[in-house]
């Protein structure tokens, strides 16, 4: 909650005795019409003159819109007057702003609606991610941070919770807690009863929708949320097995426990990585390679390049290949978790269809390496392949069968080495590695880089080629950089471009940059 | 069905003399129309009126009892073509669309309609969309009232206000036998407030009843040289007499003081935003009590120059606040003016922007910069000379992301886009146009498909200059709403007619989705006053289109990237039309969520499909999301120290339309999704089969599980 001591509400207008303006700003589908007819009612009944306005159109499909209701004291009927209200808010003349989601509340603050001189701002802390937000190949989220800190300027006084996570957990939408927060805030001259009543007079849904407003409505009374701290990722969970694998797992450890402290916790993580995905033995390849890099870190900026190969080593080792898919779609957890995600449980059953669409590529993949280059090579038996097995497949792994295929798909990890993705997966892995390593020596920020450039490469079949593209570009790049002070900082820029875009045009202008001052 | 149903708001239309009506602008409007005798009405649905079409259509019932014929118009050129009832018989008529592109469509038949005059009240209530929700290209309607002299009025947006203009326009209509156009901004259609009411009146002459004795009289018809009079007929005497009538009438209005030297003149519509201006200075009070004398122009063609006249006696300065571009009022002051030689400063645009809506800051810098020059004695010190000491809100314009409208969750366009992007990817990109409707969305991201929107009904007209065709094929879409509105003569038959060899893509939602749902004439609803069912294919191949294909079911990205990929390719010349067709989600699952939640209840089975992501293999590329942009597909930020970027995820409002599961399929994204069917009371069998399953499955994976380490209690 924020409150401006210093700045004192502003006296109302005596010209305009007893007004509230009030604005709802939500995404379209949200329920903020049934949300204005609620304050409507609550303010009629409690001997107030309302008007509510609202600009319905197509921006209701998902698009931001806005609901506007200001109130004031009813005059007697004798005196014949009616009072005159705006048809719109405006800037710096809004004494409660209701937002329906995290970035609408910026918005709100952005067209100036939220003052500290008489704004009470109540927001639901929640994110629906606009279209924008959610293209980019990277992550393009919006900080709901920097919205935080501007409400804390921008508000006298602020509620922020996730109202819509509230709502849900009653079975009810996010008009029904917006309405609580409203009514717990105090900033309306209306007890809490009138507020139920008007939930109440909507009939259908009522239920639900009076409990996830009163559990709103309190949780407003106590002044919203703090800011959660982040919970630390890195959790050391008990770990279980056959005692053979525990005693493997514990000289892993030892190893770990070796490294310097700022790289453990993360080649932990790597580490757990790569033993689930394959053995003991591959994580003791993983150490392998991390020990290669640290030889050649240096302890200067808290072995950065160490610590940032720890994670993307882990993620090149542990490709996304048939079987681990299989083997993670297979697991008892996971059943558990779709289970209580879907609200499958007593006297429901669930049916769980899997999509998958093989091609020829993946099929090789799984051959031993040298047959399967072989056959690569061969255009003809690639189309033959393509033919019989490269149509989309939809897997009923709910059911004994389908389960039982993916079940020894998973299980074929013992194989997994001797075919030809892993030798593939392996040699790139190498390559980058080595190359790294001979830059590390001069230029440890730079090796850095390009240790971070593995992020680039993701996703599957087009996706994944496209990834590629992209590492090699950056890589090109950072080749032609070496030996520049700079060059780790434009390593960096070129990487940033690389995930703007699905197409690349940002790292290619990126890369035009870098061109024209080589 | 219309997405919003105001059947129990309709009662209150039955309200008699002596209660109070509250409620919406648009209830109170269709109130009115009853009040006054309206004898038929129609109209086009579209913002901000459709939700009017919606109460006219569910009034029905009550306008029966009352002998009022209500028409849903094929489009608004069918709606004002409807008022020629009015020019013979003495029946009053209304109809409603939006404007300016409303009144664009219709302008044959307004301009027919002015020239020919009528007998009986003939209103058109236009819509206005300009400023902010505004969906159309931003101009005043106010220009077709001043080519054809309709008079237009403009009523302050309060629901006493919008409810007498209703009545002032008929009798107007009336006095001058020239139709009215009653004109409601966004804002005060949605308005809500209250009014006394009077009683329902039946029409003088029903629309039955004029049939049983028909009138003629080619003295009416627009030919030379009858409409040589009629023009005269406008100038000589319709406008006179409508002058007259408004003076008379009062029906502009004149608050404040009498003796000031400085004055406002505005439309009806924007008084709210003057006086809130006016109270945020100090100037006026809650009741619109003002110190700056106003002239209302609740009419706002013609100008009453008397009454105007009379306005600017003892004045110095008059501010002219008129919304939008270019500044007919202000100019048409400007002449009388000059021409009555008052030595009155005329302020208006300059003051105040000539482009975009006047919102309560414009509204508050343009009255204090006149007033600052003007009349700088009646501001308050504050004001003259702020001194604030404003804390620094820091900007988060560069943090904000814009949400434009889009596909709705579920919505069956969406994978429409899907296919046709992936079929880009293959063959490459390809000119196409876009239409009016829910689709256009696609022109935005994720799918940016389609350049341009030339109107309803007018994708594929708007490729004719491609229809010559050349490499690669022009591709158009068009809705059903846009299809059945202008489209099937306008574009399809002129692409048939002229040997067009393009593609047009009909999306069919089975509603005019983007207005609201109502019905079309394809609808598959049952609506027991229209006649819906009438597929488009078979009007398609009506008119010579021999090349055509049916798409059921357009969640199935793979067939609907096969057949747009076929018609694009194929070597058949002429029109290929592929009528795509899936019902609205939004419509879809109002009608039959309600129904599931009872066979829930009763005991009967029912699937609920959703869908889900795997964490663990989703790689967060987002190539998803990229065919999606489906509001419950967003993004998760995973508590794993080894992931940089958030992966995909579905929440709760995923309705199972299997968009997801299929653009994964057909674009061969990745094998994280996965379809959740929760079987809500399974019959015996297929709880025994899950039972059996879960005991084997469960047995396979403990099996595995305890020949391995185990981390997390084994998440994946």
């Amino acid at each position: 909650m924020t409150l401006h001591e210093d700045l004192a509400p502003r006296a109302p207008d005596p010209a305009l005795g007893g007004i509230i303006k009030l604005a709802v700003m939500a995404v379209g589908g949200q329920g903020g019409g049934v949300l204005a007819g609620w304050i409507e009612s609550v303010g009629r009944a409690g001997g107030y003159a309302v008007q509510a306005t609202s600009v319905a159109g197509v921006a209701q499909r998902t698009g931001a819109t806005i609901y506007y209701i200001e109130m004031a004291p009813r005059p007697a009927p004798t005196t014949g007057r009616q009072p005159v209200f705006s048809l719109m808010p405006s800037a710096g003349d809004v004494d409660i702003l209701v937002a329906a989601e995290m970035m609408e509340a910026g918005r709100a603050i952005l067209r100036g609606f939220v003052t500290p001189d008489r704004t009470t701002l109540i927001a639901s802390t929640h994110r629906a991610l606009a279209v924008s937000e959610k293209t980019v190949p990277g992550d393009g989220i919006a900080s709901s941070e920097e919205v935080r800190a501007a409400i804390g300027v921008a508000a006298r006084r602020a509620i922020l919770f996730d109202m819509d996570r509230l709502a849900i957990d009653h079975g009810s939408v996010i008009s029904a807690s917006l309405f609580g927060a409203l009514a717990g805030s105090g900033a309306l001259p209306f007890a809490r009863p009138a507020f139920r009543a008007a939930v109440a007079a909507g009939g259908k849904g009522a239920e639900a929708s009076l409990a996830a407003f009163e559990a709103a409505a309190d949780m407003a009374e106590g002044g919203g949320d703090a800011p959660q701290a982040a919970s630390d990722p890195v959790s050391s969970a008990a770990i279980t097995g056959p005692a053979r694998l525990l005693r493997d797992w514990l000289r892993l450890s030892d190893r770990i426990a070796a490294l310097p402290e700022p790289v453990r916790a993360m080649a932990g993580a790597g580490l757990r990585k790569v033993v689930d995905f394959q053995d003991c033995a591959y994580g003791g390849l993983y150490l392998d390679r991390l020990e290669r890099v640290l030889a050649a870190d240096r302890p200067g900026a808290e072995w950065e390049l160490t610590r940032e190969a720890a994670k993307h080593i882990a993620n090149a080792m542990a490709y996304d290949d048939v079987i681990r898919v299989a083997d993670l779609k297979t697991r008892a957890a996971r059943m558990v978790r779709i289970g209580g995600e879907m609200g499958a449980g007593e006297g429901r059953i669930l049916a769980l269809t899997e999509f998958f669409h093989p091609r020829a590529d993946e099929i090789v993949g799984m051959l031993p390496a040298r047959m399967g280059a072989r056959w690569r090579a061969d255009p003809a038996r690639m189309a033959w392949l393509d033919r019989w097995f490269g149509k989309g497949r939809r897997i009923r792994s709910d059911r004994v069968l389908p389960f039982l295929i993916l079940w020894l798909a998973g299980g074929l990890r013992g194989w997994r080495v001797h075919t030809l993705r892993h030798a593939d997966e392996t040699a790139h892995l190498e390559g980058w590695l080595s190359e790294v390593l001979a830059v590390a020596g001069d230029d440890p920020a730079l090796a850095a880089e390009m240790i971070r450039c593995r992020r680039l490469i993701k996703g599957y079949s087009d996706t994944h080629a496209r990834g590629l593209s992209k590492f090699d570009r950056v890589m090109e790049g950072a080749r032609l950089l070496r030996g520049r002070a700079d060059a780790a900082d434009w390593t960096r820029r070129l990487r940033e471009a690389a995930l703007m875009d699905e197409e690349g045009k940002a790292l290619e202008g990126a890369l035009a940059t870098v061109r024209s001052f080589l | 069905m219309a997405e919003r149903s105001f059947k129990a708001e309709v009662e209150d239309l039955r309200l008699g003399a002596g209660r109070t009506f509250t409620g919406e602008g648009i209830l109170a409007l269709t109130k009115a129309l009853l009040e006054n005798g309206v004898g038929y009405v129609g109209g086009y649905q579209g913002a901000p009126i459709s939700h009017l079409m919606d109460v006219l259509a569910d009034a029905q019932d009550l306008m029966a009892e009352l002998g009022v014929r209500f028409e849903a118009n094929a489009s608004e050129a069918a709606a004002a073509a409807m008022l020629a009832a009015s020019v013979h018989y003495p029946i009053r008529g209304a109809v409603t669309f939006k404007g300016s592109v409303g009144v664009n469509v219709a302008s044959d038949a307004l301009a027919n309609l002015a020239s020919s005059g009528v007998t009986g009240g003939a209103l058109v209530i236009v819509g206005e969309d300009y400023g902010e929700g505004s969906s159309i290209m931003q101009e005043r309607s106010h220009a077709f009232a001043m080519k054809s002299q309709f008079w237009l009025l403009d009523p302050r947006p309060n629901l006493p206000s919008i409810v007498k203009a209703v009545g002032d326009g008929f009798d107007l209509s009336e006095a001058t036998n020239s139709p009215v156009m009653l004109m409601v901004r966004i804002r005060s259609c949605h308005v809500t407030g209250t009014f006394e009411c009077k009683d329902n009146r039946r029409p003088q002459l029903s629309v039955t009843e004029a049939l049983s004795s028909p009138r003629r009289d080619f003295s009416r018809v627009v030919l030379p040289p009858m409409s040589y009079a009629h023009e005269q007929d406008k100038i000589r005497n319709r406008w006179p007499a409508a002058q007259k009538f408004i003076a008379e009438r009062h029906l502009n209005e004149v608050f404040g003081p009498k003796g000031a030297r400085v004055g406002i003149v505005l439309q009806g519509g924007m008084y709210n935003g003057v006086i809130r201006a006016l109270q945020r200075l100090g100037l006026a009070d809650l009741y619109g009590d003002t110190e700056i004398p106003l002239y209302v122009m609740n009419v706002t063609y013609p100008v009453v120059e008397k009454e105007f006249i009379a306005f600017c006696e003892g004045k110095d300065s008059l501010l002219v606040v008129e919304e939008g571009q270019p500044e007919f009022i202000e100019q048409g002051l400007a002449a009388v003016i000059l021409r009555a030689g008052l030595g009155v400063r005329l302020h208006g645009k300059g003051l105040l922007p000539m482009a975009g809506e006047y919102t309560g800051q414009v509204m508050l810098d343009g009255v204090t910069a006149f007033l600052r020059s003007a009349a700088p004695g009646m501001l308050a010190g504050r004001v003259r000379a702020p001194n604030e000491d404003a804390p620094q809100i820091p900007d988060l314009s560069k943090v904000v992301p814009i949400r434009p409208p889009g596909f709705c969750t579920g919505c069956p366009e969406r994978p429409i886009f899907a296919a046709l992007k992936l079929v880009e990817r293959e063959l490459g990109r390809h000119q196409i146009t876009a239409d009016i409707g829910c689709h256009l969305f696609a022109t935005l991201p994720p799918f940016e498909i389609g350049g341009s929107t030339m109107g309803y009904g007018l994708g594929p007209a708007s490729n004719a200059a491609f229809d010559g065709g050349g490499e690669r094929r022009p591709l158009s879409i068009i809705g059903d709403g846009g299809f059945w509105h202008n489209g099937l003569a306008t574009s399809i038959g002129n692409m048939v007619f002229n040997r067009s060899d393009g593609v047009v893509v009909v999306v069919d939602n089975f509603y005019s989705a983007a207005t609201g749902g109502q019905d079309v004439m394809s609808s598959r609803a049952e609506n027991a006053t229209k006649a819906t069912k009438n597929p488009i294919a078979r009007a398609v191949q009506g008119i010579g289109v021999n090349w055509v294909r049916q798409i059921d079911r357009t969640y199935d990205v793979g067939r609907m990237r096969d057949v747009l990929r076929e018609a694009l390719t194929t070597p058949e010349k002429g029109p290929k039309v592929i009528v795509a067709s899936s019902e609205c989600m939004l419509n879809r699952q109002r009608r039959e969520k309600p129904l599931a939640r009872q066979a829930i209840r009763e005991g009967r089975r029912v699937e609920a499909p959703r869908f889900g992501v795997d964490e663990a293999i989703c790689t967060g590329d987002h190539a998803c999301i990229r065919l999606s942009g489906c509001p419950s597909l967003g993004l998760k930020r995973l508590d794993d120290p080894l992931r940089d970027d958030p992966v995909a995820h579905i929440d709760q409002s995923c309705v199972g339309c299997g968009n997801c599961g299929e653009v994964a399929d057909a674009a061969i994204l990745c094998p994280s999704f996965y379809r959740a069917d929760v079987i809500h009371n399974p019959g015996p069998f297929e709880r025994w089969r899950a039972r059996l399953a879960a005991r084997l499955t469960g047995w396979l994976m403990a099996r595995r599980a305890a020949r391995r380490l185990a981390f997390d209690g084994g998440r994946p």
